[in-house]
C-alpha cells in the first residue's frame, strides 16, 4: 500500500506551493498517474480521501488522469502491440516506454487573498 | 484580491506544477548513489516474491565467493531480522531494517541503515528489499542495479501478472531450478517468452542455491559491473 506513501508527498508538495503563494484555500488537485506507474488509482483516492481531511487539501477534488503505457522503437518510432514482445521486429531494438511510468502532480487550484 | 472588479473576494488560479510525487525520494536516493559511487561500491537492489529465494542466491554467492567477496547487505524485512542473521551467518555483515507496515524500502531507510553499516571498504552492497512484486519497484533506493528473484515455481505468468516490476529489472534470476525436474507443467521458454513482454532487455540466468548451479555465471554478471557504473533503469 504505497499509495499512502504516495498521497503523504503529494499534501506536502501542495503544502510547499500554499505556503510559498499565501494560498488560503485548495479547491482542485490534478495528478497523472502512468499504467506502469505501480500505483493503483483506486487506492490513491481511497487513500487521499482518508489522509486529505486534517490537510489544507480538506475538500479539495483530486482528480486522477490515468496515462497509458506506450512503448516504442527509439529507431522507427514503432509503437508497440499491448502484449507485444518489446523489441522492433524491423529494427531489432529494444523498445522505450515513451510514457505510461508517471506519478506526478500536474496542477493545483489556489485560493489566493 | 479579485483583479477582476477589486471586490475583496479570494481569487482562484490554476497553478501549473508538472513534478514527479518521487522527486523528494530521487534526490535522497541520487545522494545514495553518489555515496556509493564515491566509495567505489557496487550497489544492488535484489528485489522479488516472498520467499523467491533472495537470502538463500546471497547465501550462495557468499558460499561462492568463500568470504573473498568483500560483500555487505541490507535486508528489508516486516516483522523480523531473520534474513540479515541468515546472511551474517553465511559470512555477510548485515544489517537488518524493520519496516512495520511499509511495504518496501525507500531511498530514506537505506539512507539512515547506511550510516549502521560498514559498507565503506566493501565491494558490493545488495540491498535485499522486502518481498513483495510491487511496491519495491516504484522506490529508487541509489542502487547501479535492479535484480531481481523469480522462483520457477512462481507460475510462468508472474512477469505478466506484475509488469511494473520486471520492466525496471536489469537482470531476472530465475531461482530454484533444481526443482525443474518435479514440475513437468512449467516450461523455463514460457517464462522467458513473459519475461520479453514485460522487460525490452531480457536477461535472465538460471540459478540454484542449492545445488550452486548458475552461481558462476550470476558472480560473473556482478565482476563485470563493479567498477563500471550501470544507471539503473528508470
Amino acid at each position: 500500500m504505497h499509495e499512502y506513501s504516495i498521497v503523504q508527498a503529494l499534501l506536502e508538495r501542495v503544502q510547499a506551493e500554499v505556503d510559498a503563494r499565501n494560498a488560503t484555500a485548495v479547491h482542485g488537485l490534478r495528478v497523472k498517474i502512468g499504467e506502469l506507474s505501480g500505483v493503483e488509482i483506486d487506492l490513491l483516492q481511497s487513500a487521499y480521501e482518508l489522509f486529505s481531511e486534517r490537510s489544507i487539501c480538506d475538500g479539495a477534488k483530486l482528480e486522477i488522469v490515468p496515462v497509458a503505457a506506450r512503448w516504442t522503437c527509439p529507431n522507427c518510432e514503432r509503437t508497440m502491440r499491448r502484449g507485444e514482445i518489446l523489441r522492433c521486429p524491423d529494427c531489432s531494438l529494444p523498445a522505450q516506454l515513451i510514457e505510461g511510468s508517471e506519478i506526478v502532480l500536474d496542477r493545483l487550484e489556489m485560493e489566493v487573498a | 484580491m479579485c483583479e477582476t472588479c477589486g471586490c475583496g473576494d479570494p481569487e482562484v488560479v490554476p497553478v501549473e506544477i508538472q513534478e514527479s510525487l518521487l522527486s523528494e525520494n530521487d534526490r535522497q536516493a541520487q545522494h545514495n548513489r553518489e555515496h556509493f559511487e564515491g566509495h567505489g561500491v557496487l550497489a544492488i537492489n535484489l528485489m522479488g516474491s516472498p520467499g523467491s529465494g533472495k537470502t538463500a542466491v546471497l547465501e550462495a554467492t557468499a558460499k561462492a565467493q568463500d568470504g573473498k567477496g568483500r560483500l555487505c547487505a541490507l535486508s528489508g524485512d516486516l516483522a523480523t531480522d531473520n534474513d540479515a542473521a541468515r546472511l551474517e551467518a553465511s559470512g555477510i555483515p548485515s544489517l537488518s531494517i524493520t519496516t512495520g507496515s511499509a511495504c518496501h524500502l525507500d531511498a530514506r531507510l537505506v539512507h539512515r541503515a547506511l550510516h549502521d553499516l560498514d559498507w565503506h571498504d566493501r565491494e558490493m552492497v545488495f540491498i535485499e528489499n522486502v518481498g513483495n512484486l510491487v511496491c519495491p519497484a516504484i522506490y529508487d533506493l541509489g542502487q547501479a542495479v535492479n535484480v531481481v528473484a523469480l522462483a520457477v515455481t512462481e507460475g510462468e505468468d508472474k512477469p505478466l501478472k506484475y509488469p511494473v516490476m520486471f520492466r525496471k529489472a536489469d537482470l531476472v534470476l530465475l531461482t530454484k531450478v533444481d526443482l525443474l525436474p518435479h514440475l513437468p507443467q512449467v516450461n523455463v521458454e514460457v517464462i522467458e517468452d513473459a519475461l520479453a513482454r514485460t522487460m525490452p532487455e531480457p536477461n535472465v540466468i538460471q540459478v540454484s542455491a542449492v545445488t550452486g548451479e548458475g552461481i558462476d555465471q550470476w558472480l560473473a554478471w556482478l565482476e563485470q559491473l563493479k567498477g563500471a557504473a550501470v544507471p539503473a533503469a528508470t
